[in-house]
């Protein structure tokens, strides 16, 4: 249970109040949104995208290609975390802006930056490189945040008593890193690393299937495979297609997330050997495997050997803690300033683009907003009202969740955004067509968060607890009242709070598509977004995206966050 | 200088936390000297600054004033000769035994056959082999500090700190780790010049040190020096053993002085205000109910940390809590319970509630906590406007404990209540 929850509740709020360093970051967001955009104006009006054969044959090949690019945006995004980690921590002046930062990046639906990521960067590179480009970077900004937030965490929550033992035996900064920080992050980084690609999945299936008008930025790769099979209503290249996708995911899921659980456990803090530590048979394949044991005494040990003796000599020790006094103050100054001025020029830019946004444009966004937000609700309502119940029937039977969690868990690892042409086929002739869809669509993406969570919540139910209500003769309503929904809030919290950032998410993907060759769309802001890039009308796109942020923001801060805060204080029974 | 044959010298150190109206010195003008082969002991209450001295000492940390000198030389960085043993063991979780004691040497560049083969002698001599390849979590607290002697012996250390040692152990693991620690230091088997320990564990520095060092708080100081001139292996019922132990219990719990010298000032009027000491009442009721059952009610302060299984820093809150309280008498290293301590003791619940609640009444500390909150238009006040008032006296740490201990006694007395959820203060109806 707890391996599947710890992906689903990735994006958790860490800071209650709104500082300066907010506004810096919402400005300077502001200011680079303008400036993807004014890059973007150059983009050709025509975007042709790739033939996509539905041969099985190919299908390893777009496998392949998905794949590559994912692994390419993780490569990113731990080089990413590792560096800026390491900035954060240790300078109290990067830390005041990149906190929030990471928070704020966090928690907005980072794929409405997907319509703006492909028009910018098809405007300055060739077409092939461009597309393949920005799906790779919007992969990594979906993956990079909570990554870099685990490893800055990580750091600053080193026990004292270690640190000063790796001061007191002399440890440089590369025994520091190996001894010290890295096995300490650990465990936090690979699960992170966990929901970092199942976050990955959804938006490279998204920017697989994108496109807009005659704007058409698809990617070969397994999304623009399925999307072309329901295209042409073709079941069985469906079936193909959903096959390797799954395959890939429990591929992956086999071979190298168990595994290094597995292995990871030895970075736990914990004093004490738990009861059921995580098992991979892959990983003990691997650690009695004769040709693995040798490959680490004859090759692996020596030359980490000599890499060790090698950094010490050149890296000094660390002194005492409290450090040198700061030098070049006058540099970060100017820096500051310099930063500022760009940010405050791109947002009087940006204001300027926002006046050429008439007034019934305004008031398009303002009823998109709403209609979104009554789609992001009804498919939040949906999911409570079948997850609570279904999560505490679960969670509170052993029986039942021996034989449903696996299910759940595969069902839960598909990412939304490829089922979507599918979810389309099946429901574009009905009443309501695409709006039934796109709440849908929200509902497959958002559902498990909620569920995995419920699930949580009620096995953590203490067993004395139960044991008084049943004592106490409470009626079932009671037993609701006073036991179970109280217990289950603060799980419900977090599960909603990922849920909704979800539902946002999907807004872009699901207002707006086109399906056997005719353009759906439904009133929305994602629809907005879409339609602004298909026409070029740059100004709207930067006025809907914009206010998708903000309002999510918004949302987030004065609902959730607070919500958040009195499910910790209040709800929590450990 | 440099002749006069210390190890470690410390010159008027003294350590401020914060700044201006917040500023809170946790240790002031300490002057110490360690010379070459001498066991001492640092001993005080909890926030006497006796691990903060133990840290600059090796260099962990460097001294708002004063001058570290070791073997005459000013320390700059950490002191390459000295090491600390933590009481927390501080083993990386992820490394085995053995690897946990490789890696001070490996950090020191020692090539890898010499740095095993001296890793695995070291645990061979703590009584560790057999357990080279075990992981920390596989072992007890009393073998997880054995590896900590380990590697901090790998780097044949010259001063050796002990930051409280033993007291994260069950008492036997202790008793054995010290008998042990005590035949590698009387024997020479190692390289080590001195030892300092931190404890707050009377008896523990009167079994091992040869000299005490006693510290008290508000600020950290150091107010006496005991030497222990008693041979190795000493015994614990011997009368000399027991003087020493006797002495240094007296000098810690004081003497109970007369009323308005013992109840200090209330926050924000010249004169020190009167912390109050961070306890549990029923420990206090459970202290006072047995003082009520023995002859006299009087008893030897050491005598008790056994005889009720505590330790010597809990035992002297609770006596301080007492004495402040007006329950008991403190001189000479013995505790009376007086006519109050007994009524109280022997009373209802009910009663011993409203004696609490008219004893209390009497400290600054309270009068102007009830002033303050009978003067507020709704007779009530926030957790955060308390504690920034009283940050005028103390640090936040310990203005938040001392809010947190008052609440505590005022919602025992019912003359106080608080909640929560909305981190409010108000006055009990009919308490005021």
């Amino acid at each position: 249970m707890d391996r599947i929850l710890r992906i689903f509740r990735f994006g958790q709020p860490l800071r209650p109040q709104v500082t300066w360093g907010d506004v810096v970051v919402l400005l300077g967001l502001a200011a680079f949104i303008y400036g993807a955009v004014r890059l973007g104006m150059d983009a050709p009006a025509v975007v042709q995208g790739p033939e996509i054969n539905l041969a099985p044959g190919f299908l390893p090949h777009y496998a392949g290609l998905s794949l590559g690019r994912m692994f390419a945006a993780y490569l990113l995004s731990i080089l990413f975390s590792l560096v800026f980690g390491y900035v954060a921590s240790r300078s109290a002046g990067a830390e005041r802006i990149l906190i929030p930062l990471f928070d704020v990046l966090q928690s907005i639906p980072i794929l409405s930056f997907l319509p703006v990521a492909l028009l910018t960067f098809s405007a300055i590179l060739p077409l092939g490189v461009a597309v393949e480009l920005s799906s790779i970077v919007l992969i990594f900004t979906s993956q990079a945040w909570n990554l870099a937030f685990a490893w800055y965490q990580s750091l600053t929550t080193i026990p004292r008593t270690l640190q000063r033992a790796s001061v007191m035996l002399r440890f440089n900064a590369w025994l520091r890193f190996k001894t010290l920080e890295l096995p300490f992050a650990g465990v936090s980084l690979i699960w992170n690393s966990m929901a970092s690609w199942a976050g990955g999945w959804f938006f490279l299936m998204a920017a697989e299937i994108f496109s807009a008008g005659e704007r058409n930025f698809r990617l070969p790769g397994l999304g623009a495979y399925l999307q072309e099979a329901a295209n042409q209503g073709d079941l069985r290249a469906i079936a193909y297609g959903l096959t390797a996708l799954i395959l890939i995911i429990v591929i992956l899921d086999q071979l190298v997330w168990r595994p290094l659980i597995a292995w990871s456990n030895r970075f736990t803090m914990q004093m004490v050997s738990s009861d059921d530590p995580p098992t991979s048979w892959f990983y003990n394949v691997l650690r009695n495997a004769a040709s693995v044991q040798f490959v680490h005494r004859a090759l692996h040990r020596p030359l980490m050997e000599r890499l060790d003796a090698w950094l010490i000599r050149v890296l000094p020790a660390r002194g005492a803690i409290g450090g040198p006094p700061r030098s070049r103050a006058w540099l970060r100054v100017g820096l500051g300033f310099a930063i500022l001025a760009v940010i405050l020029g791109g947002v009087y830019l940006c204001g300027r683009m926002l006046l050429g946004v008439s007034l019934t444009q305004w008031g398009q966004i303002a009823v998109g907003l709403g209609m979104t937000l009554l789609r992001v609700l009804a498919s939040l309502a949906i999911a409570l009202g079948w997850t609570i119940p279904a999560g505490v029937l679960i969670g509170t039977s052993p029986r039942l969740s021996a034989w449903l969690q696996p299910l759940a868990q595969i069902a839960a690892s598909i990412p939304a955004t490829a089922l979507f042409p599918i979810l389309l086929l099946l429901v574009v002739n009905l009443p309501g067509g695409l709006n039934l869809a796109a709440v849908l669509l929200m509902l497959l993406g958002t559902q498990w968060y909620l569920l995995f969570n419920i699930i949580a919540g009620a096995s953590a139910i203490p067993r004395d607890l139960q044991s008084i209500a049943s004592l106490l003769q409470l009626r079932r309503w009671e037993r609701w009242r006073v036991l179970i929904l109280p217990a289950i809030f603060p799980y419900t919290v977090t599960g909603a709070l990922a849920a909704s950032g979800g539902a946002w998410n999907a807004s872009v993907v699901a207002e707006y598509t086109q399906f056997g060759g005719r353009t759906l769309q439904t009133t929305g802001v994602g629809a907005l977004i879409a339609e602004a890039t298909a026409q070029g009308d740059y100004p709207l796109l930067l006025a809907a995206t914009l206010s998708l942020i903000l309002t999510v923001i918004i949302i987030n801060r004065l609902v959730w966050r607070r919500l958040y805060r009195l499910a910790e204080e209040r709800y929590r029974l450990d | 200088m440099a002749t006069d044959g210390y190890l470690l010298e410390l010159r008027h150190i003294s350590q401020v936390y914060g700044s201006g109206e917040q500023k809170f010195t946790a240790i002031r003008d300490v002057d110490l000297a360690l010379k070459d082969g001498e066991f001492a002991a640092l001993i005080g209450p909890t926030g006497c600054g006796k691990s903060t001295l133990l840290r600059i000492i090796t260099g962990l940390q460097t001294p708002t004033s004063g001058q570290v000198l070791y073997r005459g030389k000013p320390l700059v960085g950490v002191n390459p000769h000295a090491t600390i043993v933590f009481q927390t063991f501080a083993l990386f979780p992820w490394l085995t035994v053995l690897e946990n004691v490789e890696v001070a040497l490996k950090a020191r560049s020692v090539p890898p056959k010499l740095r095993v083969s001296r890793a695995l002698d070291l645990l061979d001599r703590v009584g560790l082999d057999g357990f080279e390849t075990a992981y920390p979590r596989e072992l007890s607290g009393g073998m997880l500090q054995k590896v900590g002697f380990a590697r901090a012996m790998a780097v044949e250390p010259e001063l050796l700190c002990l930051d409280e040692p033993f007291s994260s152990l069950d008492v036997l693991s202790a008793e054995s780790l010290k008998g042990e620690l005590l035949e590698l230091w009387t024997t020479g088997h190692i390289p080590t010049r001195a030892i300092l320990m931190a404890t707050h564990n009377i008896e523990e520095a009167v079994f091992l040190a040869d000299r005490i060092i006693v510290m008290d708080k508000d600020p950290g100081r150091v107010i006496m020096n005991l030497k222990v001139d008693l041979a190795h292996p000493r015994n614990r019922k011997d009368h000399h053993f027991l003087e020493v132990v006797d002495r240094v219990y007296m000098v810690l719990a004081g003497q109970t002085l007369p009323e308005h010298l013992e109840l200090g000032t209330a926050p924000g009027e010249p004169g020190r205000t009167r912390a109050l000491p961070h306890i549990n009442i029923d420990d206090l009721t459970g202290l006072l109910e047995y003082l009520d059952t023995i002859p006299n009610h009087r008893a030897d302060i050491y005598a008790l940390a056994s005889e009720l299984q505590i330790n010597s820093d809990e035992l002297l809150r609770l006596i301080e809590a007492a004495e402040l309280l007006g329950f008991v008498n403190v001189a000479h290293g013995d505790i009376t319970l007086n006519p109050l301590g007994e009524t109280f003791s022997e009373a209802s619940i009910r009663s011993r509630k409203e004696i609490f609640a008219t004893r209390i009444r009497r400290l600054p500390i309270f009068k102007w906590l009830l002033n303050l909150l009978r003067s507020s238009g709704r007779k009530q006040l926030e957790w955060d406007v308390v504690q920034t008032a009283l940050g005028l006296e103390f640090h936040e740490e310990e203005a938040q404990r001392q809010l947190d201990t008052a609440i505590d006694w005022g919602r025992y007395a019912e003359i106080l209540a608080y909640d929560d959820s909305s981190e409010i203060l108000y006055l009990e109806p009919g308490g005021n």
